[in-house]
């Protein structure tokens, strides 16, 4: 994809989890997620091990690493939230460095940041891995209703030619001398916010014009019969079947 | 009022019949006064006139987009009505202006799937389709490429195959040659040419109408002002006047031979 496109968590491959239905990812990663999630915080052992798992399907992705934590990026609010933590939960405290922390609180943290890193972790190698209209579809084979899938296609497709209205719409602001400096030009902006809206509503008819017009009587047809054969299942449940047996190990050791 | 039919080929059932067609937007604008207008199977023919004569509003009769008003209109024969919608949709091709607009799918190829596969099209014989399609456009290696990603030209050319797709008994265009390049311009004239489908095209631009149709009607206000061979209208200059057609600078339909 061109510079500037907005698709980035999407790294193109040609590895064998690329070639996964899209699908199988979606229910592997879900599975992946629902199974850290229920595992006890205090076998820390456990989130070493499902690193581990997330770096080997990496690895078979061909995702680099330094590709993948720059997408946990995205999670340092929640760190932010998980450092608070320790401060202010009620109980037992203990001293670190002269510190007073609460020790739910410290156990707190550390499950919000282990569990969540992980989540992330494994949505960013999802994202990475697999186009944005093959996760609709996906979405759409595992039962998402087809007209949210629509809706989000349509914000795929039209993304661009919005934000490139946008840009029109700014070049002919600044080519007649407007600079929006301060809050004095809210009101420029505002008004150009409107016209955006009337212009891609507009647009929304036009299309929808078109739509009627190809035969479209209210739901998608089917074009591609994405179909995922039994081994297909089995290789994207190896990654939430081993963390299944990790975390069964952790309830019982 | 020029009313020459002679020119069009009588075959048994036209592809186009339109019987005195009266239409009032919903805000009481009365856009089109009584237009009859018939297209014979495989004829190309121009459809000319001024800003805001009501061409774009008369098209989106032909499918039954617009309706609801006086007269009727028949596509090989059978009425634009609710409960044909879905085969008439899928007789009359129409290509909108803004290819934008047009283009809806994530890729080339989806796009001019999209058609066939609501008419039930499915497998092996909708990659075929949708094949051919593109291979009358030459735009057969961008098939996975995403329509935004496209040039214009290229964008109104995929616009061209997602209709052909549907193998439409009516091709119908909305100002084919606006926004192209002269060699764009002449590479869709030579995919028009090379089909044999009815073409009912919408155009400002006089010499294409020359060039591609050997017939022509002048719309006006909401009226068929003129039928004709398509050389002689252009040389009608009264005609041309009255309603607000004008050849580009320089240029002499007397002097083009046409066929
Ligand atoms: N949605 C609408 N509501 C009310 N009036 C309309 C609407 N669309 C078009 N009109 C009016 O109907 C008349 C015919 O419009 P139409 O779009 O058919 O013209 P046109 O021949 O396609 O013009 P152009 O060459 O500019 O595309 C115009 O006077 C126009 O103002
Ligand atoms: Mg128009």
């Amino acid at each position: 994809m061109g510079a500037g496109h907005a698709h980035t968590l999407y790294r193109h491959g040609h590895s064998p989890v690329h070639a996964l239905p899209p699908h199988c990812k979606l229910a592997a990663t879900f599975a992946f997620v629902v199974v850290v999630v229920a595992t006890p915080r205090e076998q820390m052992w456990a989130f070493g091990l499902y690193a581990v798992l997330l770096a080997a399907v990496a690895a078979v992705a061909r995702v680099p690493a330094g590709f993948l934590l720059r997408r946990l990026l995205i999670e340092v609010p929640f760190v932010a939230f998980a450092v608070l933590m320790p401060f202010v939960a009620e109980g037992e405290r203990v001293e670190v460095l002269g510190l007073s922390l609460s020790v739910s609180g410290l156990w707190g943290a550390w499950n919000v940041l282990a569990k969540g890193t992980l989540g992330v972790a494994a949505s960013a190698l999802l994202a990475a891995t697999t186009e944005l209209r093959a996760l609709l579809t996906g979405l759409q084979r595992l039962g998402l209703p087809p007209l949210l899938v629509q809706i989000a296609s349509f914000m795929v497709r039209y993304g661009d030619v919005i934000t490139d209205e946008l840009r029109r719409m700014s070049v002919a602001r600044r080519s007649r001398g407007f600079e929006a400096t301060g809050i004095r030009h809210w009101g420029v902006l505002a008004r150009t916010a409107g016209a955006l809206f009337i212009r891609s509503y507009e647009r929304g008819e036009r299309v929808h014009l078109a739509m009627v017009s190809r035969g479209w009587t209210g739901v998608m047809p089917v074009i591609d019969e994405v179909a995922a054969t039994r081994t297909q299942w089995a290789y994207a449940a190896v990654l939430p079947a081993a963390a299944l047996a990790v975390c069964v190990m952790g309830w019982t050791l | 009022m020029t009313d020459d039919r002679a020119t069009g080929p009588a075959t048994a059932t036209p592809s186009l019949e339109v019987c005195g067609l009266a239409y009032a937007y919903p805000d009481g604008h009365q856009a089109l006064f009584g237009v009859d207008l018939t297209v014979g199977r495989g004829e190309r023919v121009a459809l000319l006139g001024p800003n805001g004569a009501g061409k774009t509003t008369l098209v989106l009769h032909l499918n039954g987009i617009l309706g609801g008003g006086v007269g009727t209109v028949k596509v090989a024969g059978l009425p634009v009505e609710k409960r044909h919608f879905a085969e008439i949709r899928r007789r009359v091709g129409i290509v909108f202006q803004d290819p934008d607009d047009q283009l809806f799918m994530p890729t080339v190829r989806e796009d001019v799937a999209f058609g066939p596969a609501a008419a039930g099209l499915r497998g092996a014989a909708l990659e075929e389709r949708v094949r051919t399609a593109l291979e009358r456009v030459g735009m057969a290696e961008y098939a996975d490429r995403p329509p935004h990603h496209l040039s214009f030209g290229q964008r109104r050319r995929v616009a061209v195959a997602t209709v052909l797709a549907m193998e439409p008994e009516i091709l119908v265009l909305d100002e084919p040659s606006s926004n192209l390049d002269p060699a764009s311009r002449r590479e869709l004239a030579d995919i028009l040419r090379a089909l044999d489908v009815t073409v009912l095209m919408v155009t400002h631009d006089l010499p294409y109408a020359l060039e591609l149709c050997p017939r022509s009607v002048v719309l006006s206000e909401g009226v068929i002002a003129a039928d004709g061979r398509t050389q002689d209208l252009l040389c009608d200059e009264p005609l041309m006047r009255a309603h607000r057609l004008e050849l580009p600078f320089g240029f002499d339909p007397r002097s083009v031979a046409v066929a």
